[in-house]
């Protein structure tokens, strides 16, 4: 038998799979400071295994992406615009892919992280982890959504967690001038191409919580069709 | 006349054999559907939804499959063309059986989303026009089952898109939807058992030889107490089921709907009899309704036009082989829906099945042939258009139209051809 025509009515829902994904990204996220903290300790074979492993999950990611995009054929009736949903999931894969391009520079160059700033530098990623850490609650909010229909209370618990989110990132700006200012006063001690790439860091730990605040502004625009 | 003083018992026998197949048929394929969305919700296991299946298909198709089953023996044609020659009435029937079981078997080996009720009344209505005459079709009625075709879909979506929007003010979007789900949740049980009551009361008596008279002005006020009661008893039933269902916690990042989740389950069990009942009440026409015809033709000696009541020996072989074909097979395709249909969860399972249900005991109540799969189809867009599923396939919907298009030419072909072979066989 060809498969039954009534199941075949019923597609896979992109809720579960678009939230596992987000995980993901957030998982990868989450082995920034352990991978910081190696590095300060000057223990590369540590940092090499940490972004074997955010390497790994990068790819996990990648590839929940791409079955999450291969599954989505225009002829679907869902509750949320598909091209949102596009959207949602490129800004996630955002996360786990500047993830992977920090702890690629900090391991290829062996990046030394200098003392006046380590403190700083620390708190500045594990802010960033934070807000990628409020966007996976925002997005584990969507199977609760898609329960109420996208309708309903549910959506101010959405809000708020999405306020929320953008206070991170807001507070993980200010955290990134000032990590730029604290650089900016030793710069002249240092190598000049360190501190080029130091800069860099710095802004891709940006881009990270930038990204994490997209895919929330992004579940934002989805719920509000 | 000679042809069925002669061969009456063969052709009764074998009629009876057509029938019996096409009915284990609609237990083996349709019923699947009808009952897949309680199992693929999780409220039911396959054996449950069986075991409830058989016993409202049987009741659905005993008590309230009178109507349908009168419209397809002898609404869609006039027989008082071939007065003289009963034996084709008989042919047309038989031949229209066969047709409708091969384009049955084609289709669903192929996978194609084709109804019973269109292949049989395509079958019919092609050896009529052909075997017969263009005139011995009764177009209205056939334009008015035409019609109910499209709108039993578009019915059967309302009701479920106002039931789940019911559910979404009463229930899901309240501060705290475990205890609303406790105290609603009846209410919907006691819709379930006063339809079905009422349809039983207002259709289905006549077989049992069962009369209540409250004294009332309208057949529809004096089955009311009973359909209140019914209906009462249920909500009861039901609400004692819900009382035993404790609220549990969800982990962190877990769906906090769990717990209501599992009331809804309670209330799937009766939508499911409610779909069962409406299936049976409904599809048990396709098989025995030509089978009727024949049956009266052969009983009465050869005389078409004689008014006779439908004997209930029909409808129960009917329910036998529904019963039979789910006992047989119709549980593997079930497993296989189940498994397929997992994403719908039981708040909109429910609201499908019940909307489903409701449009399809009001068109067997009318004795209009519909498709119980194409009306669950335009339910569970219903709750799909209330944003209430992940995902669904809009492709089949094209493909439902598509088997429309198809099945009535190939129905109606199949019905000639059968037709001629018989007639040469025995005329």
């Amino acid at each position: 038998m060809a498969g039954n025509p009534f199941s075949n009515l019923f597609g896979q829902s992109p809720i579960r799979p678009i939230q596992e994904h987000m995980k993901l990204a957030h998982q990868c996220a989450q082995q920034l400071p352990l991978l910081i903290d190696a590095a300060l300790a000057n223990d590369w074979p540590k940092v090499e295994a940490q972004y074997d492993l955010i390497s790994e999950i990068e790819n996990a990611a990648d590839d929940a992406k791409t079955s999450l995009r291969s599954n989505l054929p225009n002829s679907l009736m869902m509750p949320v615009d598909r091209g949102d949903l596009l959207v949602l999931i490129s800004r996630q894969d955002e996360i786990a892919n500047c993830t992977k391009d920090i702890a690629g520079i900090m391991l290829g160059r062996k990046m030394q992280i200098p003392t006046e700033i380590s403190e700083l530098m620390k708190e500045f990623v594990n802010e960033a982890v934070e807000t990628s850490a409020q966007a996976l609650k925002a997005v584990n909010e969507m199977d609760e959504l898609l329960e109420m229909g996208f309708k309903g209370r549910v959506l101010t618990v959405v809000e708020e967690l999405i306020e929320e989110l953008n206070r991170l990132e807001h507070k993980n700006d200010e955290l990134q001038i000032d990590v730029r200012a604290a650089l900016f006063k030793i710069e002249n001690e240092l190598p000049p191409v360190n501190v080029i790439f130091l800069y860099q860091v710095i802004e891709w730990v940006g881009a990270l919580a930038d990204a994490a605040q997209n895919a929330g502004g992004k579940l934002q625009l989805l719920i509000a069709r | 006349m000679e042809i069925i003083a002669e061969h009456g018992q063969t052709l009764l026998i074998l009629g009876c054999i057509f029938a019996f197949f096409m009915a284990w048929g609609i237990g083996a394929n349709d019923v699947a559907n009808a009952m897949g969305t309680s199992v693929g919700s999780g409220a039911l296991t396959v054996k449950q939804a069986i075991c409830i299946a058989i016993v409202f298909e049987f009741a659905g198709a005993y008590l309230a499959g009178g109507e349908v089953t009168s419209t397809i023996r002898k609404g869609i044609l006039d027989p008082t063309l071939i007065d003289d020659e009963p034996q084709l009435l008989v042919f047309g029937m038989m031949a229209s059986l066969l047709a409708a079981g091969c384009w049955l078997l084609i289709a669903s080996m192929k996978g194609w989303p084709v109804s019973t009720t269109h292949s049989i009344i395509g079958a019919l209505v092609g050896f009529a026009a052909v075997g017969i005459s263009v005139d011995a079709v009764n177009w209205g009625k056939v334009g008015t089952i035409v019609a109910s075709w499209v709108v039993s879909p578009l019915l059967a979506g309302t009701i479920s898109y106002a039931l789940f929007v019911s559910v979404q003010r009463l229930i899901l979007d309240t501060s705290n939807p475990f205890k609303n789900a406790k105290k609603y949740v009846p209410m919907y049980m006691f819709f379930v058992g006063f339809m079905i009551a009422m349809v039983t009361i207002l259709k289905g008596l006549k077989n049992t030889g069962l009369d209540f008279d409250f004294g009332f002005s309208s057949k529809f006020l004096n089955a009311m107490p009973l359909a209140v009661t019914a209906g009462l008893i249920v909500a009861i039933v039901g609400g004692t089921m819900l009382s035993r269902v404790k609220e549990t916690t969800t982990p962190e990042d877990g769906n906090r709907f769990a717990s209501v989740e599992n009331l809804f389950a309670i209330l799937m069990i009766f939508t499911a009899a409610a779909m069962a009942f409406a299936h049976g009440s409904n599809d048990v026409a396709n098989a025995v309704g030509p089978l009727a015809a024949i049956a009266s033709v052969i009983e009465s000696g050869g005389d078409v036009a004689k008014k006779s009541m439908l004997p209930p020996w029909i409808l129960i072989l009917g329910g036998i082989g529904i019963v039979f074909g789910l006992a047989t097979y119709g549980f593997k395709v079930m497993a296989t829906i189940g498994k397929k249909i997992t994403e719908l969860t039981p708040s909109r399972g429910f609201a499908a099945e019940l909307g489903a249900a409701s449009t399809v005991v009001f068109a067997s109540t009318w004795g209009l042939p519909i498709s119980t799969t194409h009306t669950l189809v335009g339910a569970v867009l219903g709750v799909g258009l209330a944003r209430g599923i992940g995902a669904l396939n809009l492709k089949v919907v094209g493909n439902i139209f598509m088997s429309w298009v198809v099945t009535l030419p190939a129905g109606a072909g199949f019905a000639i051809i059968f037709f001629y072979i018989l007639k040469g066989v025995f005329g």
